[in-house]
């Protein structure tokens, strides 16, 4: 180890990080050309079909790779904050230089290539971000500390969402919740985000009638129950509390239990029983807080009455601020409306296509699904559904616990930092691509509803290669830097 | 690092990751493991089977004429999702004859979901059906300007005669009974609905074949999937060989045209069907393609019923004419020999009067000669008293079934199960049950059914089982059940009678003299040996259907007819000369008697029967 503080790049370099990203762009190029293979196709390596460019992309970006270990580790935390500022400017002009492909304004044409400045923006706002929380002085004290970060990633997310209409690369900067977590960001907020989305889900879909009449609200009710009861868990440190946490849980599983067998005989009134328990949960919450002066403990109850609030919210914001496209993959994904030839077509036919691989796969450039475009955007977006196709379940676990083992290694290699900074962009770096595996894999599986974000390295398009080249080189190069530090 | 309170939240987060990639692990499991639902799901997705409809087999008569064969249409399909901005719809419009209206109302009915459940823009919708091949010669030639439109080609049946309607049947769409019975079957295949065609639709129908296409989803055919291998070509139906003679089909069928009525002749020693006609009928033409669904509604509405095959569908009394078979039971049971004389007048005449002037008392021969009622009427009463009527009218009631059984034997008052003919009732001959319950259970004696002695009242019967009575009769003894397929494994079907050869040459001999002394002699053509037996039915719906049975030669017969014309007056006088018409006929390959042929082939007793 001492031997290579002398600074040769090649010699601290994680080799395996490189190799694990080089058999996902291989991977990845693979599938492309299954993906847009036709039957007159000759070359892998034709330029004119997608197949041949990506391979020209994946040449630049090892190019770019290149270049990028090369330079001084300094400069990205140089440029932090200017990289920052130049892009918040490049993100508000895109709309007025971009044209309209499909309702999306991101996109620069830079003569034959067209670029999309947001698939960059990632890895710099993560730059931003780390020199921010990377300060020697900072740390997440209270929710205070928190504001910078926080306008740092919301910022170009509006922007992207706002002006560029692009959802789906907004939503990647909901990644670095992760990174705060990590950095001392209470758990409480991921679990009220967990919660706000279960709750969101719940009301749409079983939640037409308002509270507290309509056999609708009995299982939103309940649900929000255990919510707070799992939040006053979060919340409560002491252990004296943690038991008063279980103990309401159970007494609320004993007032449902009692109800349900009551019901055998009488009819009970389960929306007025759940409005009592939220009410009575409520009181004891407040009761207990102020006996114990343990302040925290409103946070509850302001949990508990805030779903209700909340649930009403959700359907303002489903019906009047979410466009008709997203309601409706919304609907379709929660089985709300049918609809295999409209918005239900894309994740229809992924299903198909990756279910009809079954076991083993129909074999490579076999896939009749996907070869014969069945499913829309195959070798972009829904690029999993070839591997599902022809390389059947094997070959789809295979592909999924590589990128297991690459987000692994970059939790690995972000724990070996010293400098806090690069611990930080290191933890980006993992939480994006976390981020856009869970969401494109979880579309293409029809989990999750359609939300257009590249699968990294194996989607079709040089802008998101590059930046996550970008992203991931950086990292290797500040990585590699770690030695150096410690003179 | 220092101080990191945090530290073990890198488990959470390495945790939240393997969660995810877990998750999706097992729902993978369920996509491709588990569920077997989208591998049909896909092949119909990405695969294509295109049907290759085998062409039906074609029918001939029993000397190799062709009858039914089939002429190819045309389908013209489209997928939407390909006709792009600058389809040219005024020149597709043009080179089908069509308006611009006409295909704007057509493509509505198309995405119209409620009419039209299986809408997609992405497969083939048919645009327009059965069209010919001129109409669409033009389309053909400028296909390629139009993309999405294909052209699918099928067969529909076609006539070479405007006859045997109702024995051919006709071919329709199959509906979602049949679907639901034989898998062979999807929505829009076409299979036979009555007749032969519904008979032998297993064996016309032929097989389907299938070439399976690899199809994107925009609908565009990329080829044949791995190269054809699993394609599988379509066999044509096998032919068929029916025992009509066409030659005497149509005979038959232009001597009953303004009547309502039937003809039905069987080669006795075979059981083949040489002709089987019933009119009113309709040209076979008429129910094939576009047509079809108006046509048969029309037919299905007329009053005079075409649709029903009256040779084999239709009940008659068979009158006069069931008096042979009373000849043969009574000989047989013992009741009468050839010998025993009845007087036709006197009281032994009573009950029932004889129709004709002859002299008495008569025997056996003479009676059938001169149809004497009251001989009949004697022999019927001495068969069923033979033994008295005893306790409870049990001795009298066992001599009913005795000879209700032997009177079976004929193939009288049920359908004949071991053919191929379809369409069928059974007639009736009373059976004890039948008069119990009308005039309780020793309510009845001989006397009450006397009509019976004579062939009237409850006795009904269809022109087959008369034609196949004529049949036995001919052959001394036994038929083989009438079948219309010219295939020797039919002749397996023989049905021996149990009665003596002996009487069946007495009655043979009466049925002679018949058509030389009898009621018969008119219309006789003496160098035929013909034999016969008249009948005059009388009906509560109008005047006496004519009703004729006989076959000829007497001594080998060749050929068994019956004939039944509705509401016609005597038997001796309509249906006597339209069976030895089509005995001329058959034997001789001609009909002499044209002035005769002309009179009856023009005469119109029905004003109502069309024509078609």
């Amino acid at each position: 180890m001492r031997a290579s503080r002398s600074g040769n790049i090649w010699q601290n370099v994680d080799w395996p990080t490189i190799g694990i990203f080089l058999l996902l762009v291989f991977f990845g190029w693979l599938n492309i050309y299954g993906a847009s293979y036709t039957f007159d196709q000759t070359s892998i390596f034709d330029f004119s079909n997608r197949a041949g460019k990506q391979f020209a992309w994946i040449m630049g970006s090892l190019v770019l790779g290149g270049i990028l270990l090369l330079i001084d580790y300094k400069t990205y935390d140089v440029l932090a904050y200017i990289a920052y500022g130049a892009m918040l400017l490049l993100l508000l002009a895109t709309p007025f230089l971009a044209h309209d492909i499909k309702g999306s304004m991101s996109w620069i044409s830079l003569g034959p290539v067209s670029l999309q400045p947001a698939e960059f923006a990632k890895c710099i706002v993560a730059l931003a971000v780390a020199k921010y929380m990377g300060r020697y002085d900072y740390k997440v004290r209270s929710w205070r500390d928190l504001i910078v970060p926080f306008a740092l990633i919301g910022v170009p997310a509006l922007i992207i969402m706002i002006l560029q209409k692009e959802t789906g690369s907004a939503l990647v900067f909901a990644a670095f919740l992760l990174v705060f977590y990590r950095q001392g960001m209470s758990g409480y907020v991921l679990w009220t985000g967990v919660a706000a989305v279960a709750l969101f889900i719940i009301s749409i879909r079983w939640g037409e009638n308002a509270l507290p009449l309509g056999s609708g609200s009995v299982g939103m009710l309940t649900c929000m129950l255990l919510l707070t009861a799992i939040e006053i868990y979060f919340i409560c440190k002491e252990h004296r509390m943690r038991w008063q946490a279980l103990i309401l849980i159970g007494s609320v599983m004993a007032v449902y239990g009692i109800s349900l067998l009551v019901n055998i005989w009488v009819t009970v009134p389960f929306n007025w029983i759940s409005t009592g328990v939220v009410v009575a949960l409520a009181l004891y919450t407040i009761f207990i807080s102020l006996y114990w002066r343990k302040y925290t403990l409103l946070l509850v109850t302001v949990f508990s009455l805030g779903c209700i609030a909340y649930t009403q919210a959700c359907d303002f914001v489903f019906t009047k601020v979410l466009q008709p496209h997203q309601r409706t993959r919304i609907e379709v994904l929660l089985g709300m409306k049918e609809d295999p030839a409209g918005a239900g077509y894309n994740v229809n036919q992924a299903r198909i296509a990756i279910g009809s691989g079954r076991f083993f796969g129909k074999g490579y450039l076999k896939g009749t699904q996907t070869k014969l475009q069945f499913v829309p955007e195959q070798d972009t977006d829904f690029i999993f559904c070839t591997v599902g196709e022809e390389w059947g379940f094997v070959g789809s676990i295979g592909v999924l616990l590589v990128y297991l083992i690459f987000i692994l290694r970059l939790i690995e290699i972000a724990e070996r930092q010293r400098n806090i900074s690069t611990q930080i962009y290191a933890y980006a770096v993992a939480s994006i691509f976390l981020f856009h595996l869970t969401i494109n894999v979880g579309m293409v599986l029809g989990l999750l509803p359609v939300i257009g974000i590249p699968l990294p390295f194996f989607s079709y398009g040089g802008s998101s290669l590059w930046g996550f080249t970008l992203l991931l080189f950086i990292l290797l190069r500040l990585d590699a830097a770690r030695m150096e530090q410690l003179r | 690092m220092i101080n990191d309170l945090y530290y073990r939240r890198r488990y959470a987060i390495s945790g939240i990751a393997i969660g995810v990639v877990l998750v999706f692990i097992i729902r993978l499991f369920y996509l491709q493991v588990i569920d077997q639902s989208t591998k049909d799901q896909a092949d119909n997705n990405a695969l294509v089977r295109q049907t290759i409809y085998p062409s039906r087999g074609l029918i001939y008569d029993r000397n190799g004429e062709l009858l039914v064969f089939n002429q190819p249409i045309y389908e013209v399909t489209m997928v939407m999702r390909e006709m792009g901005q600058e389809w040219d719809t005024t020149a597709f419009c043009r080179s089908l004859q069509i308006t611009r209206a006409e295909f704007d109302e057509r493509i509505a009915e198309i995405k119209d979901r409620r009419k039209n459940r299986g809408y997609s823009r992405w497969t083939p919708q048919v645009f327009m059906s059965q069209l010919k091949k001129e109409d669409i010669a033009t389309l053909q030639e400028e296909l390629f300007i139009f993309p999405g439109i294909q052209i699918q080609k099928r067969t529909l049946r076609d006539y070479t005669y405007k006859a045997a309607a109702h024995v051919l049947g006709s071919v329709g769409e199959v509906n979602q009974n049949d679907i639901d019975r034989d898998e062979y079957y999807t929505r829009g295949d076409y299979s036979g609905r009555d007749g032969l065609e519904r008979t032998y639709e297993k064996q016309l129908r032929g097989v389907k074949g299938v070439e399976i296409l690899m199809r994107d989803s925009r609908g565009r055919m990329q080829g044949s999937y791995q190269n054809g291998e699993l394609d599988r070509t379509a066999v044509a139906g096998t032919d068929l060989q029916t025992t009509l003679d066409i030659r005497l089909q149509l005979l038959a069928e232009e001597l009953l045209a303004g009547k309502i009525g039937s003809a039905v002749a069987i080669e006795p020693k075979t059981g083949e069907i040489l002709a089987l006609a019933s009119n009113p009928g309709w040209n076979p033409k008429v129910l094939v393609g576009k047509e079809r669904s108006k046509n048969y509604n029309i037919l299905l509405h007329d009053k005079t019923k075409p649709l029903l095959n009256r040779a084999t569908q239709a009940t008659y009394s068979p009158g006069s004419t069931f008096k042979t078979i009373q000849s043969l039971v009574c000989l047989e049971q013992g009741a009468i020999t050839p010998n025993t004389l009845y007087p036709c007048s006197g009281p032994g005449s009573t009950p029932i009067k004889c129709t004709h002037h002859h002299g008495s008392p008569v025997a056996l021969d003479r009676a059938i000669e001169q149809s004497c009622n009251p001989y009949f009427w004697c022999a019927f009463r001495d068969l069923l008293q033979m033994d008295g009527y005893g306790k409870d009218n049990e001795d009298f009631r066992h001599r009913y079934e005795l000879w209700r059984d032997a009177v079976m034997q004929f193939g009288l008052g049920q359908k004949f199960t071991d053919t191929d003919l379809g369409e069928q009732s059974s007639g009736s001959i009373p059976s004890l049950k039948y008069f119990d319950r009308a005039y309780g259970k020793t309510g009845w004696k001989a006397i009450t059914i006397r009509s019976l002695s004579i062939g009237q009242g409850e006795i009904l019967v269809t022109p087959l089982q008369l034609a196949n009575q004529a049949a036995t009769i001919a052959n001394g003894g036994y038929y083989i059940s009438p079948h219309l397929n010219k295939n020797d494994s039919m002749r397996i079907h023989r049905h021996n009678l149990d009665i003596d050869q002996r009487h069946f040459d007495v009655v043979k001999e009466g049925m002679h003299r018949v058509m030389i002394y009898g009621t018969g002699r008119h219309y006789a053509v003496d160098s035929l040996h013909m034999a016969g037996k008249t009948g005059t039915v009388q009906n509560p719906h109008g005047r006496d259907h004519a009703i004729f049975i006989g076959f000829a030669p007497v001594e080998d017969p060749q050929i068994a007819v019956a004939v039944v014309v509705e509401n016609a007056g005597f038997g001796a006088t309509w249906a006597c000369p339209v069976a030895t018409m089509m005995i001329e006929q058959y034997l001789t390959g001609e009909v002499k008697r044209k002035d005769l042929r002309k009179r009856i082939g023009e005469a119109v007793l029905n004003e109502s029967v069309k024509k078609w």
